[in-house]
């Protein structure tokens, strides 16, 4: 009984915490949803209006295929990258020290803010940028490429840039634990580099490969600044969809948004968790 | 100690208070530049345009009224005034969105009879008209939202009440901006902004109510679309001018839309767009990094946006008097001057005129041509000697406003096909 309520008492601050600024406020934004609003105000109600313009919109489909579309090849591309650094960092490099020093180089971009490695992208890919410039020096083309700024391809590639490191990160992690020994039990068993690789490597970093997918997918199925800044606002996304409404005060309709994405997210976790038990591989 | 503390302080304040009101009720009619509003803190909020550091300091030293600014993108601010009422004391926004903010009661309406300067304000302000002879423009127009029918007015009147919501500060007429040298030809028309000729080379702004005028004047002018009212249209107006965009907009004609002012400045700059629509300052920024760029005055006209402070519902006493002090101090010329020379109008032209040296007077002012070189208030050389205003004078521009930013009834229904829109 006592061992009981020190339980209670030791689980209580944290869970008072996500209580307080997790669940309250998707309380809120559930409510909210079905709320009515004006112009200028917001007003209690119960109504799916919001809801029901939110499905009839074939806009929100849109913006929906478009936000998997951009999760799905950030993934994929984060996910071949960030595996090679960590099997680079983890195999390859052979000291400590030196794992550390290239480790910590992976982290300096993330120095200066989110914002400003994003918009620097933007002289460099413009019409007159840099690229462009070289390139043409270079004879290889002769018209700057349109599409290199502004475009599906700018976004894609500062997802990449934003958000390679979630991946490499606890890539890295597990393979840091994997035994040696069972790798060189494979070489011994007469597996070649690839036969380790599929079914000694992939298959220990599962935890780490689906940490970093969880991590890249919500980053991107939530953002909207990348994709405003990127797209020179001409792609949307949800997050835009929902920060438009938020700026002209259409609160119910914007967490009605929110909460669709939500759910959609969580379902994606769900199956994402289906494939690999991570408490257990942990 | 802490509590006892408070207690000295609030009985100085008290006192302070109390010998205020004394003196106030003394000395009634000529109002001295603030003995008891020195230490009085006005918190301000709005767009960049205004919200200018300069003006912070320069009341400091003229009233010792301390102004803090908070400069906010035009939604944000809508978004401030109308949910945030305890954040400020001064809401600087502009005169379509009072149409949205004045129904939240977050405002009170200002007495004219305490603002000096009320009979010089330019009659787009009172009347509605610039000169007697003028026709207003369709949109929001600022008198029809200026004025409400007592202290606690609650809708707009269109005559000169006494009560204003708003008082006007700044307003310009916009138009196209292009860069002269990367087209080679005249520009005359709003069609342009959709001519083929400069696919991928266009913008306009993704700020629904201000983009919404950009289209329609497009729309307009193309011949596609006949509005009852630019500024206040139909469902179906609305329907037709978003498809004529949206088919645009898929061909490829847009290189971007830009939504903060930076963001304008940069892409008419680095030559990514080459025809946009733009701000007035956006035009002077560009220039002043030495690139060509024309805000261009167009056959069909200009459209047209004004901003005004208002005060906040919660004001009164001793802030209420700093706050009417310094709406005095703001039309008294200062700041108009400091306005005009960047290209604005000031709501009280007169007496920015002894701000202005004769030369920046006859450019910004009457169209003439410099005499000299004109430079902004921050120093950049803006025009050399012998150039002359794009649009000319202030009667030519704000005598051709087309229409006014503004709310429409359909509001709700136009930001969705805005959003369509950008989705598209």
């Amino acid at each position: 009984m006592n061992k009981r309520i020190t339980a209670w008492l030791q689980a209580a601050p944290i869970a008072a915490v996500l209580l307080a600024f997790l669940v309250a406020p998707i309380i809120m934004i559930v409510i909210v949803s079905f709320w009515g609003a004006t112009e200028y105000s917001i007003y209690p109600a119960f109504i799916f209006d919001n809801y029901e313009f939110l499905f009839s919109s074939p806009v929100t489909y849109t913006v929906f295929f478009n936000t998997f579309k951009y999760a799905a090849i950030t993934w994929a591309l984060t996910l071949v990258i960030g595996f090679t650094v960590a099997y680079f960092l983890a195999f390859e490099v052979r000291t400590l020290k030196w794992q550390i020093a290239l480790f910590l180089l992976c982290t300096i971009p993330f120095w200066t803010s989110n914002i400003i490695r994003m918009i620097s992208w933007i002289p460099f890919l413009g019409r007159n940028g840099l690229a462009n410039s070289t390139l043409i020096s270079w004879g290889v083309i002769d018209e700057p490429l349109e599409w290199l700024l502004f475009s599906d391809f700018s976004v894609i590639l500062a997802f990449v840039h934003l958000y390679t490191l979630f991946m490499v990160v606890p890539i890295f992690n597990s393979m840091m634990r994997i035994d040696r020994s069972l790798i060189e039990a494979a070489r011994d068993g007469g597996a070649s580099g690839l036969q380790t690789l599929r079914h000694v490597i992939i298959p220990l970093c599962k935890p780490g490969i689906m940490i970093g997918t969880i991590f890249v997918t919500t980053l991107v199925m939530g953002d909207f600044i990348t994709v405003r800044f990127m797209s020179g606002s001409q792609r949307a996304n949800v997050g835009r969809l929902i920060s438009n409404d938020i700026s002209l005060l259409q609160y119910p309709s914007a967490s009605a948004t929110a909460v669709v994405l939500l759910i959609t997210v969580l379902i994606v976790i769900g199956l994402l968790l289906r494939l690999v038990d991570i408490r257990k591989e942990l | 100690m802490t509590t006892i503390s408070k207690i000295r302080y609030s009985r100085r304040a008290l006192l302070k208070t109390g010998g205020a009101a004394l003196a106030a009720s003394a000395l009634p009619a000529p109002m001295v530049w603030g003995q008891e509003t020195k230490n009085i803190t006005l918190r301000q909020f709005g767009t960049g345009v205004s919200n200018l550091n300069e003006v912070a300091t320069k009341v400091k030293e003229d009233l010792g009224i301390t102004l803090e600014m908070t400069a906010l993108d035009t939604d944000s601010v809508t978004q401030r005034a109308a949910t945030q009422p305890d954040s400020f004391d001064i809401a600087d926004i502009e005169y379509f969105v009072a149409k949205k903010v004045w129904p939240t009661g977050n405002l009170q309406a200002m007495d004219a009879t305490k603002i000096t300067n009320y009979d010089k304000i330019v009659g787009t302000f009172r009347s509605g008209k610039l000169t007697p002879e003028s026709t207003i423009a369709q949109g929001t127009a600022p008198h029809t939202v200026g004025f409400v029918e007592g202290p606690d007015g609650t809708s707009f009147v269109d005559n000169e009440s006494g009560w204003m919501t708003l008082i006007p500060t700044i307003y310009n007429a916009d138009t196209l901006g292009i860069r002269p040298d990367l087209i080679d030809r005249p520009i005359e028309s709003w069609t342009e902004l959709l001519n083929p000729e400069f696919k991928g080379k266009a913008s306009i702004l993704d700020i629904s109510s201000i983009g919404i005028m950009d289209m329609a004047m497009v729309c307009e002018a193309m011949g596609e679309i006949q509005y009852g009212d630019k500024g206040n249209m139909t469902r179906e107006e609305i329907d037709k001018t978003f498809a004529i965009f949206t088919e645009a907009k898929k061909n490829g004609q847009f290189r971007a839309f830009w939504k903060t002012f930076d963001e304008s400045v940069n892409l008419m700059a680095s030559g990514e767009v080459v025809i946009q629509s733009m701000w007035s300052p956006a035009i002077t920024a560009v220039r002043s990094r030495g690139i060509p760029c024309v805000y261009q005055p167009l056959k069909e006209g200009y459209r047209s946006w004004g901003g005004g402070i208002g005060l906040s519902a919660s004001l009164s006493g001793m802030e209420l008097d700093a706050a009417y002090e310094y709406i005095n101090w703001y039309l008294s010329g200062w700041v108009g001057g400091f306005l005009m020379r960047q290209g604005y109008y000031s709501a009280v032209p007169e007496t920015s005129k002894n701000f202005m040296s004769e030369n920046e007077w006859g450019y910004w002012f009457e169209g003439k041509e410099s005499t000299d070189v004109i430079t902004s208030p921050f120093g950049d050389k803006l025009a050399g000697a012998g150039e002359v205003r794009d649009g000319g004078s202030f009667y030519d521009r704000m005598g051709a406003v087309a229409c006014w930013n503004s709310v429409m009834q359909e509001n709700q229904y136009m930001v969705r096909k805005w959003n369509e829109f950008i989705a598209a």
